[in-house]
């Protein structure tokens, strides 16, 4: 007799499913998402979900301007998306996206207010986007140079560093407010437009472009460069990097300067491309939502593109959505939250597999149906 | 005497992946018995203990302990049915105390008094010694190990199964762990032993069971066999060590090492006054228990440990010295010193388990030229010539290395650092885990170094193969320098004493 | 001179959301999660709080144990259900920590805006805010002679239920992690799952039940905020940042929630205190770098306490880690 039953299935690490069984199975979890959110929306509107689907490409693609903005949007993601990536790609849970995004913008503002009656135009441009990389890289060299020197937990200490670059913020808006006691910059340099990015067609277009740019060179730089090389071997393994003569340490603080550089950048256009003013909620929580852009991609540049497009879509889709059936702007969060939790719990088919136990009798392991 | 089963096992099978870890075994325990379970590494020993000990759960077969049919699920269940296993890989949580690791996964209420009483009484009976509330990470290893066999006492378990307990003892520990398990076969409980030293076996077990890769071979009685019998039956054929041993042409001090010291975290010396000189052309064996100071001595020479006090030069082929001490791992690695250190996880140093065989080799090459690209070209060729000339099974040279079975990771490895043309080599465990022929294509990449006037050290575990193949050997203990003999008239139990008791010298 | 009487309380008021939810995370840490979901956690547990109380408010007449009640059992659930979501996550399906909670916080705080917005117009008041007078009433009830006994009734005696709540569940989760069987058990879980698991403790329940707990401790702070601090008035991001300035006060108490009581009070007059300094009306800007303090010292604890490397200190070692036991 059997004191106990054997366990109903056991489950195995898949080695290697084929690259387009597990995109087909990310795209299924999305389709079932975005099933679970239509019947959601159904429920809380009343509407039938092919007008919920309608508004939300209507949200993201009605209009030109609609379109444009969305593609905006998708481009400041995905270039805070790719500046976190070459410090996941080495391990390195850089948390601190949103304050080196913030830091950086409110470096633009600073020498937009105090410098625009000092210097021209062109080197004013110049001065913010070399500000705005280098107080970025900053903010990112700090907790880099913890964890180099004394493994300092970099996920804790970059969420620290979002908070003081928060709060730094917040001091130099009161600082600067205008007009007093209003609590807000307002728009910086409204009638001269000092300090503000040209315009490259449309108001839209250069983020387009520079995200395209940082794309491109953030692809090369990963796959085929010697610094990208260095930081895939630290990422897999500290000790064979330090065996063949790679200082970790060194790898760990110039490609978390690459990364706080580059998330100045997308503060830097948030400040003078885009809004021209700077608020404690300008990076609006992309510092975070880009961990996951990025840890969709599973760390690649350009599979990149689709997943910030993807989550682009849903805010834009959803708080249209919102919008059009008098719901709250919050209903985006809760949907994408939905379709996050899908995509972040179907890793787990791609991952493992499930073997079933037929009969107790025999024991006869048998591949069960995965993946459903 | 009346044989009472204690566990049985019919037709046990576990695979991981494609990887058929153990495929139908059956194997029988008695009570009262200590079995040595023998096999090479990799031959599926400690994966059927694993299931046993409810860590892994069978694919196929059946299980009964005390002639009832059990399905062990988790460790939980196998402490009920008294089965208690100490792993190779310890299992205590280091800022844990020793007795709260012990008493770890028990019932009721938590009564640190009583457990150390208990404890106590425990150590008392069998003579071991722990301080029951000092922390693991400030033990040592034989501590470590003390504490785990404690635990497993403390449960009562009946059936234990020790998992190469003596890779990490002293001879005299050895000893004193042989007589608490006579002592507790005495009392009935049943006993496996997992090891690979054959004198062991002899010592302390009453039968073996014998497997290789994965399958069961056959039992003997301890008493009614050899040494060469169970060598027999472990590696499937006779084998008759042959290895090549040219002389020596023309030997030049390569490395000269002067009294070295180092010091590891915790400021205990790790190697202490050491000093020795490797000749060109020449195989220097380093033998030792290991954890005694080889690692610790060959990351010094390649740069990658931090040294207390003393020098290490390289003399050139012209007759110039320079101290590496100080020097960046990467500029000792370019004049030509290469470490081929194969750690235990045999992935942890030197390759990258992700990366495919061309980037393993590029680790080496990558910086090379100006550009700031990476050139892939150089790595693809020299992994197809690795491949093809060592003979590495793999589906390609775009294959992650960490799909490759051990052996022809470790000739992945070894292939690359020769490949640099070293003029010194150093290679750590080289053999370790591999089958015969690809032991054997390893010695002889070796010996083809030497003739090439290479200085190789070359740390071993088996003393036959070390015996067989160094020109000089020498015989690390406690960090010390323990002697320096001749390879060709060395005799195996003067360099065994050498490793156990510095200067080889029995107390007086 | 300083006004202690009356910055005390207020230092409590702010500390006790902090306290609750630093204590729910330690207990989660302690496990080897970490939930960076905490801040959605203590939305979502303050929101469902107030659906409770607001229908319950609806319904008509009100009975204080029930005025108590509802709520409370309704924030539980809230936030167990956000916590068994993380589990199945990263336990169960042993997706990545980090990603899983920010993923939670995106959601929590959306549930609780989204539905914080709904019953702000349900209500159909002039104000963006939805105020549960009637209920609330009942959680700000302080102890009985407060009033009576000065600035000791004023110091000690002036808190609704849930603040002293706070500090018996910190104590609690102090004791139990310490000096208790189960609170070893998940201390080795948290620090080697794989030794717990060889030891025979269930690696996944002890997970479960501690981040689930865990969730619900620090959905209370939650609650306590909307029904107690803030007198029962919900209005959308109002409980802002707290969530992430609890799990600063994880590192900063070291992981041990005895001392998260003081370092949480010290950490709500922090991010009050600009309230009390001498105001000369031309550098109110200052106040931004007060509320900046707690950040910085956390920071700092964690750097300190990573130079100085003893093991007691640093972070669970498995803590962002899924354990799976066949790993190979």
């Amino acid at each position: 007799m059997n004191s106990k039953n054997e366990p109903l299935f056991n489950i195995v690490r898949r080695d290697d499913m084929n690259r387009r069984k597990a995109w087909c199975i990310r795209g299924l979890a999305i389709v079932i998402a975005l099933l679970l959110c239509a019947v959601i929306t159904m429920v809380v509107t009343g509407d039938n979900p092919i007008s919920v689907y309608a508004s939300m490409i209507n949200g993201a693609f009605g209009s030109a301007r609609k379109s444009w903005v969305t593609f905006q949007n998708l481009a400041i993601l995905l270039i805070i998306s790719l500046a976190l990536t070459p410090a996941f790609r080495m391990r390195f849970w850089n948390c601190g996206g949103e304050g080196q995004v913030l830091i950086g913008g409110l470096a633009a503002a600073a020498c937009m207010i105090n410098l625009n009656d000092k210097l021209p135009n062109w080197l004013l441009i110049i001065v913010m986007t070399l500000a705005s990389i280098s107080v970025g890289a900053l903010w990112a060299f700090i907790p880099a140079i913890c964890k180099a020197k004394w493994n300092t937990n970099e996920t804790l200490s970059t969420l620290m560093m979002n908070y003081i670059a928060t709060q730094l913020v917040a001091y130099y808006v009161v600082c600067w407010e205008s007009p007093k006691g209003s609590g807000k910059i307002g728009i910086i340099n409204q009638n001269s437009n000092i300090g503000w990015f040209p315009e490259l067609g449309n108001k839209y277009l250069l983020s387009i472009v520079i995200a395209i740019v940082i794309t491109v060179f953030l692809y090369l730089y990963i796959y085929y460069s010697k610094h990208g090389y260095e930081i895939c071997v630290v990422g897999e393994s500290e000790n064979t990097a330090r065996y063949v003569g790679i200082n970790v340490e060194k790898v760990i603080v110039r490609t978390m300067i690459l990364s706080g550089a580059l998330c100045g950048v997308a503060g830097l256009l948030l400040v003078a491309g885009i809004n021209h003013t700077i608020t404690t909620t300008i990076a609006g929580g992309q510092g975070f939502t880009a961990i996951m852009v990025s840890w969709l991609a599973k760390f690649n540049p350009l599979t990149m593109i689709f997943t910030s497009f993807l989550i682009i879509f849903l805010e834009r889709g959803a708080g249209e959505i919102a919008t059009v059936f008098g719901l709250n702007q919050s209903f985006s969060d809760i949907i994408t939250g939905i379709i996050l939790f899908f995509i972040i719990g179907c890793e787990f088919f791609i991952n493992y597999r499930i073997l079933f136990r037929k009969s107790k009798k025999t024991a006869v392991p048998t591949v069960g149906k995965e993946d459903e | 005497m009346q044989k009472e089963t204690a566990i049985s096992i019919r037709g046990l099978s576990k695979s991981f992946g494609k990887v058929k870890a153990n495929e139908n075994i059956d194997l029988d325990l008695y009570k009262g018995e200590i079995l040595a379970l023998l096999g090479e590494n990799g031959s599926g020993k400690t994966t059927l203990m694993n299931m046993l000990a409810g860590i892994y759960y069978p694919d196929k077969g059946s299980i009964s302990v005390n002639g009832r049919t059990v399905n062990i699920r988790s460790p939980k269940d196998a402490f009920e049915l008294g089965i208690g296993m100490v792993h190779q890989h310890f299992k205590l949580v280091d800022v844990l105390t020793a007795a709260e690791n012990i008493i770890l996964g028990e019932e009721g209420k938590l009564n640190i008094k009583e457990a150390n009483e208990k404890i106590k009484a425990i150590c008392d009976k069998y003579g071991f010694e722990v301080d029951p509330s000092k922390k693991i990470y400030s033990m040592s290893v034989s501590e470590k190990q003390t504490v785990e066999i404690v635990k497993v006492l403390y449960r009562g378990a009946d059936i234990l199964i020790l998992d190469e307990p003596t890779a990490v003892l002293t001879p005299q520990e050895t000893e004193k762990l042989f007589q608490v398990m006579r002592n507790m076969k005495e009392d009935g409980k049943a006993i496996i032993i997992i090891t690979h030293k054959l004198n062991e076996v002899k010592a302390i077990s009453d039968r073996v069971v014998v497997l290789r890769q994965g399958t069961y071979i056959g039992d003997i009685i301890t008493e009614m066999s050899d040494e060469r019998e169970m060598t027999d039956m472990m590696v499937g054929r006779k084998v008759v060590l042959n290895i090549e041993r040219p002389l020596p042409v023309s030997p030049t001090p390569r490395i000269i090492v002067d009294k070295l010291n180092i010091k590891d975290v915790n400021g205990i010396y790790k190697i202490k006054d050491v000093s020795f000189e490797v000749n060109s052309g020449e195989i220097l064996g380093i033998a030792g228990i290991s954890g005694c100071g080889q690692k610790e001595l060959l990351e010094a020479i390649a740069g990658l440990r931090k040294v207390e006090s003393g020098s290490i030069r390289y003399i050139d082929e012209k007759g110039d010295a320079e101290e590496l001490i100080g020097l960046d791992p990467r500029k000792i690695n370019d004049m030509g010193v290469a470490l081929s250190f194969v750690p235990e996880d045999r992935l942890g140093m030197g390759l990258v388990g992700n990366m495919d065989i061309t980037d393993n080799m590029m680790l080496r090459s990558f910086r090379q030229g100006g550009s700031p690209f990476t050139d892939r070209k150089g790595p693809q060729e020299l992994a197809s010539n690795v491949v093809e000339e060592l003979e590495v099974v793999t589906p390609g040279i775009d294959t992650p290395v960490r799909k490759l079975s051990g052996g022809n990771v470790q000739k992945v490895l070894v292939g690359r650092e020769i490949a640099r043309a070293p003029k010194v080599l150093m290679t750590a465990y080289a053999v370790r885990g591999l089958d015969i022929n690809s032991a054997y294509t390893i010695y002889d990449l070796i010996n083809n170094q030497k003739k090439k006037g290479v200085a190789v050290m070359f740390v071993g575990e088996d003393l036959d193969v070390l015996l067989q193949i160094s020109d000089r050997i020498l015989v690390l203990c406690d960090g010390m320098v323990s002697g320096i003999l001749d390879g060709r008239t060395a005799a195996k139990n003067e360099v065994g004493m050498l490793m156990t008791r510095l200067g080889g010298k029995a107390d007086e | 001179m300083f006004d202690f009487v009356s910055f005390i309380p207020r230092a409590v008021g702010q500390g006790i959301p902090l306290l609750f939810g630093s204590t729910g995370e330690i207990l989660t840490e302690k496990s080897g999660n970490l939930n960076l979901g905490i801040p959605g956690v203590m939305y979502a547990g303050g929101i469902c709080g107030v659906i409770g109380s607001f229908y319950y408010e609806q319904s008509g007449d009100i009975n204080g144990a029930l005025a108590i009640l509802i709520p409370l059992l309704c924030s539980l659930l809230g936030s167990l259900l956000m916590g068994i979501l993380y589990c199945f996550l990263t336990v169960t399906l042993r997706a990545n920590q980090n990603v899983t909670g920010l993923a939670m916080t995106t959601f929590g705080i959306g549930v609780g805006n989204f539905f914080g917005g709904s019953l702000i117009k349900l209500s159909g008041a002039d104000v963006p805010s939805i105020a549960l007078s009637r209920t609330s009433l009942y959680f700000s009830k302080s102890l009985p002679f407060a009033d009576k006994l000065g600035v000791f009734g004023k110091l000690f005696l002036s808190y609704g239920f849930l603040a002293y709540a706070a500090v018996v569940i910190a104590l609690v989760v102090a004791f139990v992690i310490k000096k208790t069987r189960i609170g070893l058990h998940l201390r080795a879980v948290g620090e080697s799952p794989a030794t717990a698991d060889a030891a025979g403790i269930n690696v996944t329940k002890y997970k479960y039940f501690a981040t689930c707990i865990g969730c619900m401790i620090a959905g209370l702070g939650g609650l306590y905020y909307v029904m107690d601090y803030a007198c029962g008035v919900w209005s959308n991001d109002a409980f802002g940042d707290r969530g992430w300035l609890a799990i600063a006060l994880v590192i900063f108490t070291i992981w041990k929630s005895d001392v998260s009581i003081p370092a949480s009070i010290l950490f709500g007059g922090l991010y009050i205190i600009y309230l009390y300094i001498p105001t000369g009306m031309d550098h109110m800007e200052i106040k931004e770098l007060y509320k900046m303090l707690p950040y910085i010292v956390t920071l700092l604890v964690l750097i300190i306490s990573s130079m100085r490397n003893k093991r007691e200190n640093q972070p669970p070692a498995s803590l962002g880690l899924p354990y799976f036991r066949e790993e190979r």
